[in-house]
């Protein structure tokens, strides 16, 4: 058990220390306000929308909703965890660019992250599939079709990579 | 053309037509692009705002003092701080910056505060006292025009009363005739990145504002004039937009912000929440709206006679516009020699409405394409074949007068659109049923209805508006710099100035300055589907003008005339037979050597002018038109009211095609817009009071709603006058969708449904077709 | 100073609240959060409970092995896993209902009863099947009934210091049903929500509604018609008349009220419609096997 009232994260691999959080500080106004990492968005504060979207311990969240202080130690990846060291982008990335399905990017973050995650579990899935798996992130601008297409050119490229 | 041919092409750099990509995708994939809200100054304090619990009220005081004894809080203000004009507007100056002794809607802003953290400003706010005495709020926008005047200008923002053609044939007793009365529902932006900003003092009495918007110029002149400072001491910069869709069209937290700033010394943010953000901004008009049509036999319009109702809320914003164009394309994109159009919108303690895509003709649209349908039963005829009777053709009159002198291909884009084949498909899995993932319907469950709608609207500001946008070109060293105010918000008119100066110059390293008021004159407004045009425009002048510049320099130091030269990706060639004649190609000179001294055009670019309407409604008072078509497959649960859209396919009148995918992500995007009002969007308003003011209850499609979007046409009919030939496109997609889905709707069920958005109340609890009750 | 507490154990977690009784205890916090960021509650000692490893698990109980229990910290991602789903089918689908993929990663079936909300997906499933839920402080153990625990819209009958341990429902020998309305295909709050579950040994059929009244009602009455006109050993559809009186007193269970996301009068008429569907998908005329 541990009690914590300046506690530190894992994000991105690295430990950041929060200190002065005042209560109530969610992991997306920490990422965000205290920690710099400004990819992870705030369109809701309410789960409705996914733009926050990160994982924590390998699942999405939105952490809009996680407490800060309560993810304390846990295994945070954001956005700006989603490229390499060497500023590549990765596959998802790549093909949200190729496909067309950035406007004006306020839910991208989000989708990458809910995108990422599907693939990593399922990386042949069916459009229902893909459907349900973002069915939380919403998207204002691009009514969804080039972000279908993307999901399948990531997904294409994913399995090519793991093919023996 | 062997010359150029003969030089081979090695630029490989973004031309029109190509689908380019964003030159800001990567930040945007990254996580690295700042939007507004992502703006941050280590000085910088947070601002928030005390906003109207009431829709009507007097303010018998306001006590600070609680909120100003708080640690943490440093500057509560109230309308006794706002020192220049009390007011602001985009084109009635009639909204107060804070309220001072009433309210007029709920929301309204009356106090704001600057405090050290978030949590210390929702605790000033809290204890902010009001001396309210709430009154009876006027909701009722048909009690508006004779109802005690709720604010000095009155009670009717606008009346335009349109009569063209022979008015006596409203009496002809030879003729089908058919009614309706049709509604709309308060629609919602939506956008996704919530309004923010961050004002900057400048210890001198200025202020810089980074904020989200789509005019800066307009907000500039606002800003500075509620500040009591001349323009060159507010100085405003595009910050990241996510989104905007009309809803950044006005001000909202534009002055508070600069006010805090500049009393309290320091930066101050100011991010709504999406609670806030609903009282934020204006909406779409709700409308109510009553038509007539009468017809031949033989299905040719004769006459449509319409009455147009807008709630404007309290509050002008763009409403004077919004019933213009609903009274100008109240009609359709349709031939019909008689019509008279009143078109009001009024005044009310109801949420304030403005700008949203395709404002104006999205309301008409559902109503005239309803009673399209409804003729088509009364007659008897297919109902796309009606449409096509009465398409409107170039060389045909509006009903506004004026004469169509460009490209309008009506019948086109319906044909393209009715003929498609669907490649829709039964829905095998329950989740893709009506009710999706509750799994509600079974198969036996579902019926399925198709519809086609057609929509058109102008492009551009109308009505004789001073329509421009200014553009700068420098090259130098081979290296673009384009300067244009137009405000980026995700349509991606970054990509098409690289594919401009590309297609000009052939010049592939372009840098786009920092979109500020500083910086150049106004590009105008990012809305009206107008910045491809406008803005495009402009650079393309900026880039042709340099071009000429470039030859005409290199002509002159090597004795040459200019139309012996050319500028082929990015060199400059001579041409073959110009000079001696023999040496061919022996001029071969890379930009970058040409511009050691740069290259530099200023330009302002304006399209054609407009006049006003007279009093009758009448006048040539816009540029050019875009029209639309969408059919629609839905199935839909009749027992629970659920819907589902299956389909959506789409042809559009786009002039010409400069970025596919572009294209199609305005396509996709709109017609989605579109989709939520048909079937789930709208701002649920109760004696004033917004009941659904956050994301898990206001409703907008998630990708388990949307289907897909089939394009049955892009008609490349090129628009004269147009850079390029191009139409702006933004705005179709979400005019012609809302009516298709309805139409399929009605198809489904066999229902009247008068009313969008289709409540499952509408289907299932329906007293029975009013198609029956009709006549 | 307010302190966060993440608890490891069930004790540490009681520990905790038995120092500050006042202690909000936190799990997926997707519900609690929301009223955190709309400054709506204010934040005192937090215990979290998201990372005690017995609150996650689920094991089988009884004699034969047909009692299951949930830990109360089993997310709506779990509960929809196929291990779990093939037990309890109805939970399975109304964990799949709730929210979004985000949210059901982190919310927990314990989160959505101490939440008590009308419109809770889960509720109705488990009070179709009587689900006892466990509580614990340091002053020991109890259980209550579904009714005795969800009393009012929002309201719980948990005391001070107490959390929410466990969740027991049983593991049936027949079809089950879960149909949610709403008015859009995802990530939506329930208009509407009907829980059926068939007992075949039992012979019992049991009905339960959500966001129709301030709690998730039994529609006892159709429960008695379906008791004594089903066929439970051919599992054949009903007749109509006798699906039409289900489907009417299902519906006359319901004391829905008009908000912004449905009327009463549609809520009402939803109830029978989904009664309707349910019975007849649940006496398919498939006798399924037993589980």
């Amino acid at each position: 058990m541990t009690t914590s009232e300046d506690f530190s994260l894992v994000v991105n691999g690295s430990h950041r220390s929060v200190v002065d959080a005042l209560p109530g500080e969610s992991l997306l106004f920490v990422l965000r306000e205290r920690l710099g990492l400004i990819g992870s968005k705030n369109a809701c504060e309410e789960g409705e929308c996914g733009s926050c979207t990160v994982r924590l311990d390998g699942e999405t969240v939105c952490s809009c909703l996680v407490l800060a202080a309560a993810a304390a130690d846990r295994e945070v990846v954001t956005i700006e965890g989603l490229t390499s060291e060497e500023a590549v982008l990765s596959d998802v990335q790549q093909a949200f660019l190729d496909a067309g399905a950035v406007q004006c990017g306020f839910c991208t973050p989000g989708l990458l992250m809910a995108v990422d995650a599907l693939l990593d579990a399922d990386d042949e899935p069916d459009e229902l599939t893909v459907r349900e798996a973002i069915s939380g992130n919403l998207c204002r601008c691009t009514g969804y079709g080039r972000i279908l297409d993307a999901v399948d050119r990531a997904a294409s490229a994913r399995r090519s990579q793991v093919t023996p | 053309m062997t010359t150029l041919e003969a030089v081979s092409r090695t630029a490989a750099g973004p031309r029109i037509g190509e689908s380019a990509p964003r030159p800001d995708g990567v930040p945007k994939v990254t996580g690295s692009f700042a939007f507004s809200s992502d703006l941050h100054n280590d000085r910088m304090l947070w601002g928030g705002t005390l906003r109207s619990p009431h829709a009507a009220a007097r303010i018998r005081g306001i006590d600070v003092g609680p909120a100003l004894a708080l640690a943490g809080v440093h500057a509560v203000l109230t309308h006794e701080d706002v020192p220049g004009s009390p007011t602001y507007g985009l084109i009635h100056r009639d909204q107060p910056v804070l309220a001072s002794d009433v309210v007029r809607y709920e929301g309204e802003p009356v106090v704001v505060v600057a405090a050290d953290h978030p949590d210390m400003v929702r605790r000033a706010l809290a204890v902010i006292e009001v001396d309210w005495e709430p009154t009876e709020p006027l909701v009722d926008p048909e009690l508006a025009a004779d109802a005690t005047p709720i604010h000095p200008d009155g009670n009717v923002i606008r009346r335009v009363h349109l009569r063209h053609g022979d008015q006596t044939v409203a009496d002809r007793q030879d003729l089908v005739s058919v009614e309706g009365t049709y509604e709309v529902g308060m629609q919602d932006q939506a956008f996704l990145g919530p309004e923010s900003g961050l004002a900057v003092p400048d210890g001198d009495g200025g202020v810089d504002l980074y904020v989200a918007t789509q005019w800066l110029h307009e907000d500039r002149d606002q800003v500075a004039a509620c500040l009591g400072l001349p323009d060159d001491k507010v100085r405003l910069t595009l910050a990241g937009v996510g989104g905007a869709f009309g809803a950044r069209e006005d001000l909202s937290l534009h002055v508070h912000l600069c006010l805090l700033a500049l009393r309290t010394g320091r930066p101050v943010k100011m991010s709504y929440g999406r609670e806030e953000s609903f009282h934020g901004h204006v909406h779409r008009h709700p409308a109510r709206m009553h038509y007539r049509h009468l017809a031949t036999t033989e299905g040719d319009l004769v006459r449509v006679e319409a009455r147009l109702l807008l709630d404007g809320g309290a509050y002008a914003s763009s409403s004077s516009a919004v019933i213009s164009n609903a009274t100008c394309f109240a009609v359709g994109p349709y031939r019909v020699p008689s019509v008279e159009v009143e078109g009001v919108v009024v005044r009310t303690d109801n949420p304030p409405c403005g700008a949203m895509r395709g404002f104006g003709a999205v309301q008409t649209c559902f109503a005239h394409e309803a009673q399209m349908d409804r003729l088509a039963v009364a007659l008897g005829m297919d109902p796309v074949d009606l449409r096509l009777r009465n398409a409107l053709e170039p060389g045909d009159r509006l009903p506004t007068g004026q004469v169509i002198t460009g490209t309008l291909p009506v019948a086109e884009v319906l044909r393209a659109c009715a003929g498609h084949p669907s490649a829709a498909v039964g829905p095998d899995d329950p989740m893709a049923r009506p009710g999706g993932a509750g799994r509600t319907a079974d198969i036996d469950d579902v019926v399925r209805g198709e519809a086609v709608a057609v929509g058109f609207k102008n492009l551009m500001f109308s009505e004789g508006f001073d329509d421009s946008s200014s553009a700068r070109c420098v090259l130098h060293r081979g290296v673009a710099t384009i300067t244009c105010a137009c405000a980026e918000v995700g349509q991606g008119f970054v990509t098409l100035v690289h594919q401009i100066v590309g297609e000009v110059l052939g010049v592939d390293e372009v840098v786009l300055a920092p979109v500020a008021t500083t910086s150049i004159g106004s590009a105008g407004s990012t809305s009206a589907s107008r910045q491809t045009w406008m803005s495009g425009g402009a650079v393309q002048m900026a880039c042709e003008s340099v071009r000429r510049e470039l030859l005409a320099r290199v002509a002159a130091a090597n004795d040459v005339s200019v139309h012996d030269l050319v500028l082929v990706d990015g060199r400059i060639f001579s041409l073959p037979g110009g000079g001696s004649g023999d040496d061919y190609l022996s001029i071969d000179l890379s930009l970058d050597e040409v511009t050691a001294e740069p290259v530099e055009a200023d330009v302002v670019h304006r399209h054609a002018p407009t006049l006003p309407l007279d009093a009758d409604g009448q006048g040539d008072a816009h540029v050019s038109f875009s029209v639309s078509a969408h059919r629609a497959i839905v199935d839909v649960d009749p027992d629970l009211g659920l819907v589902k859209v299956v389909e959506l396919t789409t042809a559009q009148d786009v002039g010409r095609v400069l970025h596919p995918l572009q294209v199609l992500g305005q396509l996709e995007g709109g017609a989605a817009q579109g989709l939520g009002l048909a079937v789930m969007e709208e701002v649920q308003v109760t004696d004033g009071r917004i009941r659904n003011a956050s994301f898990t209850d206001y409703l907008i499609p998630t990708a388990l709603d949307m289907p897909p979007v089939e394009i049955a046409a892009l008609i490349e009919q090129p628009e004269p006058g147009a850079p390029f030939g191009a139409k702006g496109i933004g705005e179709p997609p979400a005019i012609s969708s809302t009516a298709a889905v309805a139409g399929a709707l009605r198809d489904a069920t066999g229902l009247d449904l008068p009313r969008v958005p289709v409540r499952p109340d509408d289907i299932c609890l329906a007293s029975g077709s009013a198609l029956d009750e009709a006549d | 100073m307010v302190t966060v507490t993440i608890a490891t154990s069930i004790d540490d977690a009681c520990a905790a609240l038995d120092s500050d009784p006042g202690a909000l205890v936190m799990a997926g916090g997707t519900d609690l959060m929301v009223e955190v960021n709309r400054g709506t509650r204010l934040v005192g000692n937090v215990v979290a409970v998201d990372r005690v490893p017995e609150l996650r698990g689920w094991s089988l109980e009884g004699d034969r092995s047909d009692v299951l229990r949930l830990g109360a910290g089993t997310t709506c991602a779990d509960l929809a896993e196929p291990s779990l789903a093939k037990l309890v089918p109805a939970l399975a689908q109304a964990a799949r209902t709730v929210g979004s993929p985000q949210i059901r990663n982190a919310a927990t079936l314990g989160g959505n009863l101490a939440t008590a909300s009308p419109a809770g997906d889960t509720l109705p499933v488990l009070a179709a099947l009587d689900a006892e839920v466990e509580l614990r402080s340091s002053a020991g153990t109890r259980r209550l009934p579904l009714d005795e625990f969800v009393v009012g819209v929002k309201v719980n009958a948990l005391v001070p210091g107490e959390l929410i341990t466990a969740i027991r429902v049983p593991v049936l020998n027949g079809p089950q049903e879960f149909l949610k309305v709403g008015t859009r295909n995802a990530m939506v709050i329930a208009v509407t929500s009907l829980a059926l579950v068939v007992d075949r040994p039992g012979r019992t059929v049991r009905v339960a509604l959500g966001s129709v009244a301030p709690v998730p009602v039994r529609a006892i009455e159709a429960e008695v018609l379906a008791a004594e006109r089903c066929d439970f050993d051919g599992m054949s559809v009903p007749p109509d008349e006798v699906v039409e009186r289900f489907a009417i007193l299902t519906a006359d269970a319901a004391r829905p009220i008009d908000d912004h996301r449905g009327s009463a009068a549609y809520r009402r008429h939803a109830v029978s419609v989904l009664a309707r569907r349910a019975i007849r998908r649940a006496f398919s005329g498939v006798p399924s096997v037993a589980a």
